[in-house]
């Protein structure tokens, strides 16, 4: 008597099992597509002359390892005006996307702020405007003024309040919103 | 000197023969399965034949009867199947027969209704009441959990409310819905339990591990949701509800209707729906915290004397607004928002629900039924299916604005076989067998790394319980249960992580795939799970009972404690598993002292719970990313210990005015590092003044008062982080608790008859009557804005 009550679960059981573990679909990779693993920013001698390249790469996203940061084309020459833009991809797809012209897309809802360091005497203004005539960031002029050094803060925030006080300056105090990206560079003006 | 001692020996024994036929028995008449009184019932003596009737209390006296002398008392009641029960006489003698009351109500529910009230014999259990369900319907069940003492919430808003019991929550507490063994992955602390608290009909919480038919797991309790009574006779009965509140703007309408014949058919059909806007804190709006459910059952069975069948559906569906000012991208966000007073985003009230929210849904449905064999038992057989299906959304960019972050299916198989005997009177013996199957699936097309990843999952376990009734005081239980847990696993981790864990050197047979900067493994896990329990009730008299409890239980780690690896966005954290972990062993003794009496009640319930390789989540560093600075979060195991008492008390002054009191205090240890465990509960007291007027519309009035001290022992898990702004390191307080609060609440209701079977009750409440402003330190959202405020409520009950 005893016995049958046992075997009904045991039969259940090995049909739920053996119905279920012989198709093993492996999961994909999942894409991530607001990963923004590199963040480039170019600035180009008006009137010519090398390129100066700030980068940060950070290819596992959030968490893993840290950013890579590097700066090639030397450092800043003082008394000398720079074209500045901002290019954010996403290369862990291939071919990379392009993210910066979502931003762009989006250009209401998100804005690049320069933060220069003290010791640091560069002066930036914004070059590019949203529908509401509001900076976006992408593009912008750097002129750096003196013989100086310090960090120099990129930092992408999506729905920032752009009609508080000194944002559309290019303050970032009163700006609020979330961070999409942000990374210090090390700048000498010599 | 010796005959003296002699002649007073000998003059006893006289005496005591001269006594030996001048013994009573007496007690009551009792429904087994509510301890209802039954009057009316008859007592016939066997060996004198004397025939005595029970009083209107449902108390018979015996007299005359002989020492040492076994009698043989049939009890019989009109409603009831007649018993007979053999007493031996050695001493005036106390007893309570017990009766089951099978013609008018199911044996289904009977044996339900019998199986939670035996859960745990020695451990006092606690009810949340009919009125407080109905009160706090436009609420969430942990709202109406919270109104028991050691029981407190882990908040994420209002919206969001997860039970606390004796200081722990999640995967840690059992909650039963209707039977089943809720699988709503209950395992984040932002997951609340998906269960309409409008179709609770009782609500019972055991603060033990000992129920063990449901699971060995419940480190903190086990939750007791379940559907009323259904009587055996031709009726139709039903209630509508309507709540209306002015904080949040919205209400609830709920409705049940239950048909029943007296050939044992039954049916019950129950639905709400739930819409609120935005909260409000005492100074402002709490932006985008509107909630919206949806929730529908149906219950349908056959209930005969001996065997029955029951199905129930149930579907939950939410959707819950998360403040948005609570939505932050790394440290250096966090920072300007813990240092403002007010959330950052403070807009205008609307009903909209926008991004963040989190929209649940869960499906259940269940079969079950049983059999009773004559002189051996009852068989019950039960099939559940459950479907969780969570999306949360977040702030997104682009295309991805309105695609969910968190796409999971969660589907559990459930089969259960029971079996009960009641072998003679004294001793009742449960076992039973479970297997379980549950698939968890993420959706990849969120464009987000997946929080929990695809396994397949496979629970066997097997049960005994039994309890055994020694005499009038003494009651004694034990019981052991063993699991076996079995976990499938894919999982997609970064190849830097991976390798930080030395998991490439550990389990380099697991990986399925490399694919550059991630590794897709195969961990297949296995636990092998043992618990016990072994108590004792002993009542000094009518009025003291004393129970003790010892259980003895193991928990698997779940999915998130082993898996997590990655953002949590709505922590604004990196959450980090760890997949070597252990199951966590517990150690819960327990005692409690009630005093049960018309006038002068209460329960002491103290308890200490040891637990080893105790999984806990605390903060550790500081991680460096592309969008800034994130605080790393990572599980480990240690040795907890938790001690706490649990004070209820209740006076009545006269029959009109009474007074209540609840007092709970709980304290967490990490025995391993010498610290205080994060996230404990505060010492918490509720007083109550309540008058009842019966005979004036059975008016009903209470004020009651609520005080939280301040939590003062917390690991310090404050750190640093840079602001380029200011070129200056901020620090970021994570861990000090707020303020001490103190709230005041009010309650009324009055009834109006209508006609013979209809009457409608009106009800009228405040809580926060001043408008206070506070924080809970339990609320994850305190960070960024205050709790609710005032808020006034009218409560419209149509019974019919």
């Amino acid at each position: 008597m005893k016995k049958q009550f046992f075997i009904y679960p045991i039969l259940v059981l090995s049909i739920i099992f053996t119905g279920c573990s012989d198709d093993d679909p492996i999961p994909t990779p999942v894409n991530e597509e607001e990963l923004i693993t590199t963040m480039t920013i170019t600035l180009s001698p008006d009137g010519g002359g090398t390129d100066i390249v700030l980068k940060t790469v950070d290819m596992d996203g959030d968490g893993g390892n840290a950013p890579v940061v590097t700066i090639t084309g030397g450092n800043l020459s003082a008394g000398t005006t720079y074209n500045g833009s901002i290019e954010l991809l996403n290369a862990s797809e291939t071919p990379a996307e392009n993210i910066t012209e979502e931003v762009q897309e989006e250009a209401e809802e998100h804005q690049f702020f320069y933060t220069i360091g003290s010791g640091l005497d560069v002066t930036t203004t914004y070059e590019d405007e949203d529908g509401d005539g509001n900076p976006i960031g992408v593009e912008f002029t750097l002129v750096a003024n003196t013989v100086s050094a310090g960090d120099l803060t990129f930092t992408l925030r999506h729905e920032p309040n752009k009609s508080a006080a000194g944002v559309a300056d290019g303050d970032i105090t009163n700006a609020g919103g979330e961070t999409d990206i942000t990374e210090t560079f090390s700048v000498t003006v010599e | 000197m010796r005959n003296y001692a002699l002649a007073i020996l000998l003059l006893f024994s006289y005496l005591a023969i001269s006594q030996n036929c001048k013994y009573t028995l007496s007690g009551k008449v009792l429904d087994l399965h509510d301890g209802s009184v039954l009057s009316g019932a008859t007592l016939v003596v066997s060996e004198t034949e004397e025939i005595i009737q029970t009083s209107l209390e449902g108390v018979y006296t015996i007299s005359n009867l002989c020492k040492n002398t076994s009698y043989s008392i049939k009890v019989l009641h009109s409603s009831c199947e007649s018993k007979t029960f053999d007493v031996k006489i050695s001493e005036d003698t106390k007893r309570d027969f017990k009766l089951e009351h099978h013609l008018e109500e199911l044996n289904e529910i009977i044996l339900e209704g019998k199986a939670y009230d035996n859960t745990t014999n020695t451990v006092l259990e606690n009810n949340v009441s009919k009125e407080t369900l109905e009160r706090l319907s436009t609420g969430a069940l942990g709202d109406a959990l919270n109104s028991l003492s050691g029981v407190s919430s882990l908040n994420k808003g209002n919206g969001i409310v997860k039970p606390i019991v004796n200081g722990l929550h999640s995967s840690r507490i059992i909650m039963i819905n209707n039977g089943v063994r809720m699988q709503d992955q209950e395992w984040g602390a932002e997951h609340a339990p998906n269960i309409d608290v409008n179709s609770v009909g009782r609500l019972t919480l055991v603060k033990s591990a000992g129920a063990l038919q449901y699971g060995g797991d419940a480190m903190g309790g086990v939750i007791i949701a379940e559907a009323l009574k259904v009587p055996v006779k031709d009726s139709l009965y039903g209630k509508t509800m309507s709540s209306l509140t002015s904080n949040g703007r919205g209400g609830v309408l709920t409705s049940t209707l239950t048909k029943s014949y007296a050939n044992g058919w039954y049916g019950t059909a129950q639905g709400s729906l739930k819409r609120f806007g935005d909260f409000e804190a005492a100074d402002y709006v709490l932006s985008n915290t509107g909630i919206i459910e949806q929730n529908a059952s149906l219950r349908l069975g056959l209930n005969k004397f001996n065997y029955g069948i029951e199905a129930y559906f149930s579907f939950f569906s939410n959707e819950i607004g998360i403040l948005r000012a609570s939505h932050l991208h790394g440290a250096a966000d966090q920072v300007r928002a813990f240092d403002s007073d007010m959330p950052l985003i403070i807009n205008d009230f609307t009903y909209n629900i926008g991004a963040p929210r989190q929209n649940v849904k869960h499906q259940l449905a269940r079969i079950k039924g049983f059999k009773t064999i004559e002189n051996f038992g009852t068989l019950s057989l039960q099939y559940d299916y459950q479907q969780n299906n969570r999306f949360e959304f977040d702030i997104r960019r682009g295309d991805d604005k309105d695609k969910a972050a968190i796409d999971l299916k969660l589907g559990t198989h459930t089969l259960l076989l029971d079996f009960e005997n009641n072998f003679e009177r004294q001793l009742n013996i449960k076992s039973g067998v479970m297997t379980r199957y549950q698939n968890n699936f993420a959706n990849p097309n969120t464009g987000v790394r997946r929080l929990i990843p695809d396994y397949d999952k496979y629970d066997l376990g097997i049960y005994l319980l039994g309890d055994y009734t020694l005499n009038d005081r003494w009651l004694l239980e034990a019981g052991a249960r063993f699991d076996y847990t079995q976990m499938d696993v894919y999982k997609y981790y970064r190849t830097s992580f991976w390798e930080e864990r030395n998991y490439d050197i550990l389990y380099p047979e697991i990986v399925v795939n490399d694919l550059g900067t991630q590794v897709l493994a195969n961990p297949n896990l296995k636990f092998h799970n043992a618990s016990a329990t072994v108590g004792a009730k002993y009542s000094f008299n009518d009025d003291y009972h004393l129970f003790l409890n010892y259980a003895l239980a193991s928990r698997a780690p779940n999915p998130s404690e082993l898996f997590s690896e990655g953002l949590h966005h709505s922590g604004a954290r990196i959450e980090l598993g760890d997949l070597s972990f252990d199951s966590e062993v517990g150690h819960k003794i327990s005692a409690t002292l009630q005093r049960d009496h018309d006038r002068f009640s209460f329960s002491i319930n103290p308890y200490i719970n040891s637990i080893s390789d105790f999984i806990i989540i605390e903060p550790t560093k500081v991680l460096e990313t592309i969008r800034g600075n994130f605080q790393v979060w990572e599980y480990r195991q240690t040795n907890a210990q938790l001690l706490g008492v649990d004070i209820d008390a209740a006076y009545k002054f006269t029959d009109k005015l009474s007074f209540t009191h609840q007092w709970s205090i709980v304290k967490g240890y990490d025995r391993s590092r010498d610290m205080p465990l994060i996230s404990m509960p505060p010492i918490a007291t509720k007083n109550e003044i309540s008058f009842e007027h019966p005979k004036f519309y059975n008016l009903k009035l209470a004020l009651q008062s609520e005080y939280v001290f301040a939590q003062n022992e917390y690991p310090d898990t404050n750190f640093e982080v840079y602001i380029p702004e200011t070129e200056t390191w901020e620090l970021l307080d994570t861990s000090t608790p707020p303020s001490a609060y103190h709230l005041l609440n009010f309650n009324s209701s009055i009834d109006l008859k209508l006609n013979k079977t209809s009457f409608l009750t009106v009800g009228l409440g405040i809580t926060n009557i001043l408008n206070t402003s506070y924080r809970n330190y339990l609320n994850l959202q305190r960070f960024y804005a205050d709790d609710l405020g005032q808020n006034i409520l009218l409560n419209l009950k149509f019974n019919y």
